[in-house]
Order: C-alpha cells, then sequence, then structure tokens
C-alpha cells in the first residue's frame, strides 16, 4: 500500500531534534561560521540525545532508529547549522554505519559503542591530495610488518571533516600495489597514534564551523586486530559506506535549503516595495513555489533511498539521485534566497549569505554530482537494457 | 512510508501496462499522424473498468482509489498520451458525478459511460474568453419552467463530438462570480449543443479537441449536478484530481521517451562504440532518470494524500507543476539523444514532446500551479 506517512517513532526523532537544533545550535550558527568555531558543546548534546548513533542499535549503545529517522533529524540539524550537520553525517554514516556492517564484535564493543553515544568523535578517510572521485587511484600505503602483528601506514589523506577533533578515523589503504580497487583495506585508525600527524585546519568557503585537515601517516603502527572487514575489500567497504553517506548529505542539503527557502518566505511578507510586501509579487511568488517544490521533490527522493536502505534493498542508484537532486537543489535555493533578500542576501547580517556557501559543498563531498551521474547512467543503461 | 502498490493498486497498473503495450502503443503513430479519434480502443478500456478507476464498484467502476489511478495513466501514457487524455476527463466527469451526482443521476449516467457504450465524456469549463481565470466564464444557463437553456460557446473540449456526455459550467446567475456557476451534465444529440470542428494542434493529435456552441440547448433541471450555484465547486473539485492525472501522464510520456532514449543510446554506435558509452549521453540520461523518479514521488505522493483525504492541493500542484516541466526536459534530452533521426516520425520521440508540451497548459497552467503553491506557502509561514 503506497503511503507518505511516518510512524510515531520518526515524528518523535524530528521533533526532538527539531527542538535541540533550535534552541541549542540556531541561535549560534552566526557566530560559530564567523569565527569557524567547532561546535563542541552541540556534538556533546547530539551524544546524549542519541543523534551521534541514530540508527546502531542499543546494544551497541546506539539510539536504535531508522534510516528514515536519521534522515529527518539531519534535515532538522542541517537547517540551524550545517557544519554541526555534517559533523553528526559523518559519524552516523561514514563511521558508525561501517563499523555496524563490517566490523567484529570486539570492534563494536571497543569502537562503535563509544562512537554511537557520542564518548567518542569519529572521521574517514579515503581521499588523497592527488586522488578524489578517482579513489582507485589512491597511493597511501599499509604494508603488514614482517611479525604478521601489525600494519604499518604511510601516506596522506585529504578532506578529513572532524580531523583536527576527533578520537578515531576509519582508513582506507592500499595493501597491495597494482591491484586499484581490489587492493585496498579499511582500517581503524585511532588517533592520537605516534607517527600520525593532523594538517592545519582549511580555510574553507562554508561548513567553516566543521573542521577539515590532512591526516599525514608516518610509520603509523595499527594492530592487525584493527583491520575492518576482509584484506583487499577496503574499496568495497568504501563505496557500501558512500552509499549511506550519500542519504546523509542530501539531507544536509535539504535542511540547508530549506532554512533558505524559509527565511525567503518571511522576509518576503516583511519587505515592502512598491506600497506592498513583495510577497504580494509574482516575479517572487514563482521563486518560492519552485523553490518549495524542488525542495519537496528532493526530501521524497532522500527518504524513498532511506526506506530502501532500511529494508535492506539496493539502494546504490537511489541513494546517487537523492544526493545528486538534493545538492543542486540546495544550491539552487539558496542562491535563489539571495535573489529575494537582494542586497540583505549579500551581507552576512542576513543567514542565506551563510546558506549559500554551505550549500556548496554538499555537490562536492560524499561523491561530486559528476559521480552520482555516473552511476546513474551507468545503473540506468544496465537494466534498461537486461 | 511504503511505496509497494497493494494487489488493486498493482492490477491495474498491470492491467494498463498491457492495454499500453498491446493497444495504445501499436496505434499511437497513425492516430498521431491521421488525428485519428482512438474509438476502439477508447471502449475497449472502458470494457476493463479503466473508464471508471476511482468510481465505487457499485455503478460500475473500480474503487480503487487515486494512488491506482495515477499508476494506470502513467502506465497508458506509455502507449499514447492522446488516448489517455480522452481516458482522463472520461474518469474525471464520471468522478464528479459520482461525488456531486444524486442517486438517480449516478444510475442514469454511470453504468453506461463505464460500460463503454459511450467512447468518452467531455468536461467544458473553459471558453474563448476565459481559461486561467475560469470564474469569468460568460456562457448562461436560463431557467425555464421546469428547464435550463444553456447558450455560449465553450473552448478546448477534449472529445468534443465523439463524447457521449459532457459536463457543462455555465453561468446561472448574471453577477455572483464563481458563485453564479452551476454545472450541467448534457447528453450527445441534445438539440442546440453543437461541436466545433477539431483544432489543429501540435501535440495530443490522437485526441480530439473542438468548441462546443451552445445554442438554446435545452436540458431538464435533473441534468443539473449539485446545487443551483455550486458549478465552481463542481469544476475545481474536478481539477484537484485532474492535477494528478496530468502530471501522472506526464510520467508516463516522460517514461517513454527515457526509455527509447537508453535503447538508442546502448544500440547506436560512434567511433566504434554505443554513444552511452560516452559521458555526454550518459548525463541526458542520469538527470532524465532522477528527475522522473523525483516527479513520480510527488505524484504519488499528492495521490495517497487524496485516497486518506487529508488536504492535498499544495501537493498536487507541485506533482502537476514539477512533473509536466521534467516531462518537457526529459522529452528534449531523449531527441538530442536521438540526433537528427530524433527529429522525424521514424523515432517515437518528436511524438512524445509534442503531446508533453500541452501538459504545462491544460488543467491549470503551470503559472496557475504556482500562484497556488506560493498561496500555501506563504498561508504555512504566515
Amino acid at each position: 500500500m503506497v503511503d507518505f506517512e511516518f510512524t510515531q517513532e520518526q515524528l518523535m526523532v524530528r521533533d526532538l531534534a527539531r527542538s535541540f537544533a533550535q534552541k541549542d545550535v540556531a541561535p549560534h550558527a552566526h557566530a560559530w561560521d564567523e569565527q569557524s568555531r567547532y561546535p563542541a558543546e552541540a556534538v556533546r548534546k547530539m551524544g546524549e540525545l542519541g543523534l551521534m548513533g541514530v540508527a546502531v542499535p542499543p546494544e551497541w549503545d546506539g539510539a536504535g532508529f531508522d534510516t528514515i529517522s536519521y534522515v529527518l533529524a539531519m534535515e532538522e540539524v542541517s537547517a540551524a547549522c550545517a557544519s554541526t550537520g555534517v559533523v553528526m553525517s559523518v559519524n552516523n554514516s561514514l563511521v558508525c554505519d561501517p563499523l555496524l556492517k563490517f566490523g567484529t564484535d570486539a570492534q563494536k564493543r571497543d569502537w562503535l559503542a563509544p562512537l554511537a553515544s557520542g564518548r567518542l568523535l569519529g572521521c574517514f578517510a579515503l581521499s588523497e591530495p592527488a586522488s578524489g572521485s578517482d579513489a582507485g587511484a589512491a597511493q597511501c600505503f599499509a604494508r603488514l610488518s614482517d611479525d604478521g602483528t601489525h600494519y604499518i601506514v604511510d601516506g596522506t589523506k585529504n578532506w578529513i571533516t572532524n580531523g583536527p577533533d576527533a578520537d578515531v578515523c576509519i582508513l582506507i589503504a592500499v595493501t597491495e600495489r597494482g591491484k586499484g580497487n581490489r587492493g585496498m583495506t579499511a582500517f581503524i585508525s585511532p588517533i592520537p597514534s605516534e607517527g600520525l600527524t593532523i594538517g592545519a585546519h582549511e580555510k574553507k568557503l562554508g561548513i567553516k564551523a566543521s573542521s577539515t585537515s590532512q591526516l599525514v601517516y608516518a610509520q603509523v603502527k595499527i594492530p592487525v586486530e584493527l583491520r575492518l572487514g576482509a584484506v583487499g575489500d577496503g574499496f568495497k567497504v568504501a563505496m557500501a559506506t558512500l552509499d549511506g553517506g550519500r542519504i546523509g548529505i542530501a539531507a544536509q542539503a535539504l535542511g540547508i535549503g530549506r532554512a533558505a527557502y524559509e527565511a525567503s518566505v518571511r522576509y518576503s511578507q516583511e519587505r515592502m516595495a512598491f506600497g506592498a510586501p513583495i510577497s504580494q509579487l509574482q516575479a517572487i511568488q514563482f521563486k518560492l513555489a519552485d523553490m518549495a517544490t524542488r525542495l519537496e521533490a528532493a526530501r521524497l527522493l532522500t527518504l524513498r533511498a532511506a526506506m530502501l536502505k532500511d529494508q535492506k534493498a539496493r539502494h546504490s542508484k537511489e541513494s546517487a539521485m537523492a544526493k545528486l537532486f538534493a545538492s543542486e537543489t540546495a544550491m539552487w535555493v539558496t542562491t535563489q534566497a539571495i535573489q529575494v533578500f537582494g542586497g540583505n542576501g549579500y551581507v552576512s547580517d542576513f543567514p542565506v549569505e551563510r546558506h549559500f556557501r554551505d550549500a556548496k559543498i554538499t555537490e562536492i563531498y560524499e561523491g561530486t554530482s559528476e559521480i552520482q551521474r555516473l552511476v546513474i547512467a551507468a545503473s540506468t543503461l544496465k537494466e534498461m537494457g537486461a | 512510508m511504503n511505496l509497494e502498490p497493494n494487489a488493486l493498486q498493482s492490477e491495474l497498473r498491470d492491467l494498463a501496462r498491457q492495454a499500453a503495450r498491446d493497444c495504445l502503443g501499436p496505434d499511437a503513430a497513425r492516430n498521431d499522424r491521421e488525428e485519428r479519434f482512438p474509438e476502439e480502443n477508447l471502449r475497449s478500456l472502458a470494457r476493463q473498468g479503466l473508464f471508471g478507476i476511482n468510481v465505487p464498484m457499485t455503478y460500475g467502476g473500480r474503487g480503487a482509489g487515486v494512488v491506482a489511478y495515477a499508476l494506470a495513466v502513467r502506465e497508458l501514457a506509455t502507449g499514447c498520451a492522446g488516448t489517455t487524455v480522452a481516458l482522463m476527463v472520461t474518469n474525471m466527469v464520471a468522478e464528479a458525478i459520482v461525488k456531486f451526482g444524486d442517486d438517480a443521476q449516478r444510475t442514469r449516467w454511470l453504468p453506461p459511460l463505464l460500460r463503454g457504450e459511450h467512447a468518452a465524456a467531455s468536461f467544458c469549463l473553459s471558453e474563448p474568453g476565459s481559461g486561467s481565470d475560469a470564474a469569468s466564464l460568460r456562457a448562461t444557463a436560463r431557467r425555464d419552467g421546469d428547464d435550463y437553456v444553456l447558450d455560449g460557446t465553450k473552448a478546448w473540449i477534449t472529445s468534443g463530438g465523439h463524447a457521449g456526455l459532457y459536463l457543462i459550467m455555465a453561468r446561472t446567475s448574471p453577477d455572483g462570480g464563481s458563485r453564479g456557476i452551476s454545472a450541467f451534465v448534457v447528453e450527445a444529440g441534445t438539440p442546440g449543443l453543437l461541436p466545433g470542428r477539431p483544432e489543429d494542434k501540435l501535440g495530443l493529435r490522437g485526441s480530439v479537441t473542438t468548441q462546443l456552441v451552445l445554442d438554446g440547448c435545452r436540458v431538464p433541471v435533473s441534468h443539473r449536478l449539485g446545487a443551483e450555484g455550486d458549478g465552481f465547486k463542481v469544476a475545481m473539485g474536478s481539477l484537484d484530481g485532474g492535477r494528478i492525472g496530468v502530471a501522472a501522464q506526464a510520467c508516463g510520456i516522460a517514461s517513454a521517451a527515457q526509455k527509447a532514449a537508453v535503447g538508442f543510446a546502448r544500440r547506436t554506435g560512434a567511433a566504434g562504440r554505443p554513444i552511452g558509452d560516452s559521458q555526454a549521453i550518459q548525463w541526458l540520461v542520469a538527470d532524465s532518470e532522477t528527475e522522473l523518479d523525483a516527479g513520480w514521488l510527488l505524484c504519488l505522493k499528492a495521490a495517497s494524500l487524496k485516497d486518506r483525504g487529508l488536504a492535498h492541493s499544495r501537493e498536487a500542484a507541485m506533482a502537476k507543476v514539477f512533473c509536466t516541466e521534467m516531462a518537457n526536459e526529459v522529452c528534449h534530452r531523449a531527441l538530442q539523444v536521438h540526433g537528427p533521426e530524433g527529429y522525424t516520425a521514424e523515432h517515437p520521440v518528436e511524438r512524445h514532446l509534442r503531446d508533453a508540451r500541452v501538459t504545462r497548459i491544460y488543467e491549470g497552467t503551470s503559472e496557475v500551479q504556482r500562484i497556488v503553491i506560493a498561496r500555501e506557502s506563504l498561508k504555512a509561514l504566515a
């Protein structure tokens, strides 16, 4: 039976996230952005509320909700502050998720439980200075020690969200050169570790309150017990993780877009021009209508991908669609929002300037728009030929 | 949230899919070329229960709901969008008779219509001088004893001259704007009901569109649907569901175009490889696929809200504007994938493109949908 209703539990999670976001995040978002300040206090509270491991089962100290709940919560937090949203998204999607799916019970006990409850913060390292979309071209190398007790890692990982603040990293490294995607392995890499240097904070266009840095590995030892999944499965771990991560980023984009849209609707009812609120002009009404429509379409694509993930059905194509459409919608909506605000939209006294800067990253990280289109096209050309 | 159709919804979808493949699709190019009204196919669809998808079984319908209707319309439109619009208007009129008619009216008109005794029913609201601003219509219905006498001219009548029943909105009070309008069911053959010559349209050439002149057309009072003055309510109530239908129709046209484009990209070579191997083509395919799914979800959501009796004006308007504009984009991309071949009638995409164009216009233009959405948005955050 086709229906678009949420369960009581899903609504409860959304309302909890909304009230937290409005009370503890939104009032500070402007200052955090201006000062590029990591929202440590908000992240701690998210841990207490279960928002750092929304879909992790209670037996591993998670909140035990589903992916739809996670999407609803991500939208709420990101509508208040996209930086806080990405901290939450990385911990949930890129760290807890692969640990839950590929980790041993010991790894879950030692790492997933503290991460899901917010006692530890995680990050995820795949990109490198010379490889992004072409993840199979990574260079960072993990060599098994002669006695077989640990790996020795050398190399540099780039664009690590939470890097400067994280306690542990899901690291994808090459374990066999010349085998491309099949020569990679995933690791749980504790921070700090001897030989591991956290690079300087990147100075970013947007999501400025989230911290981003390089991770530089120089002869860093990782015990074999911290290998995540089988040797050679690293690419598989990374791709499965990103399928889920893309749902999180789609929800983040939705939150950014919604915040810009709602600010625009309110502003249009206050701002006067030609003797009446500009909301009475069709030029403005049509922008608001298109913003609302595209956001709703993006929301439905995102919820569908989440629903499929909850059903343990294939969702690579649907996650890519959600991520592509939601991120490009966020960029478009925030561009229109600045137009509705006119000059006021171009200055930081009003929030849409921040939303516009924050929206841009959603078209880039966890698979650029171009990568999403590749995934969607490949899948479509294959399906329809079958 | 659940996107799995139930048994009845699946049944209607499968029935429509088969009809599109076996009956509508094979005739579509000829209907378009010869501007041929698909009389036999429509009667056959009626006999399969598809004229009253959302009409209770008591009156010969399927009682399957709005989601089932959207599923069926999407499938049918992949075969022939022209045939589909005649079916959609017929369903709309049948539902209006269910919703606003009394028992005698339902019993008189519904069973024969749903058995396929008529090829279609027509909905007559627009006039040469009024479209989006429907409340300004000028056709009149003058009370004369136990009859009304209808005079005026109606425009853009789908299935004009072929329909067995015409649902006509006319003014019963010279003032009062939208409240001075009443709805009437007029049977084909009634003296003074004069369909004009078919319009020469860009697309949907397999459906016939005419003007309708009312020249002293006399109908008994028992043919008035609802109370005097309820005509605008009848019209708007019908269009609300009609928008979901057009959104579904647009999705059907778009999915036919996308399927053709993907097939063409896989089998056509350039420089020794299928053109589908190049990113230039892949990007067109990916964007169409994504927007099609987005539109379809909007359409299903509006339909499911309507099925549950919940407010859905905003969602129906969103589905209509998004799906119809999406369908135009998707058809343009599909034609581009085909290159010059797509510009000829050798391939179906040029027909899909022409058929898609009207969906942005009828049952409320894109501009009207945006006004509806903006009004609801401003209200929600006032």
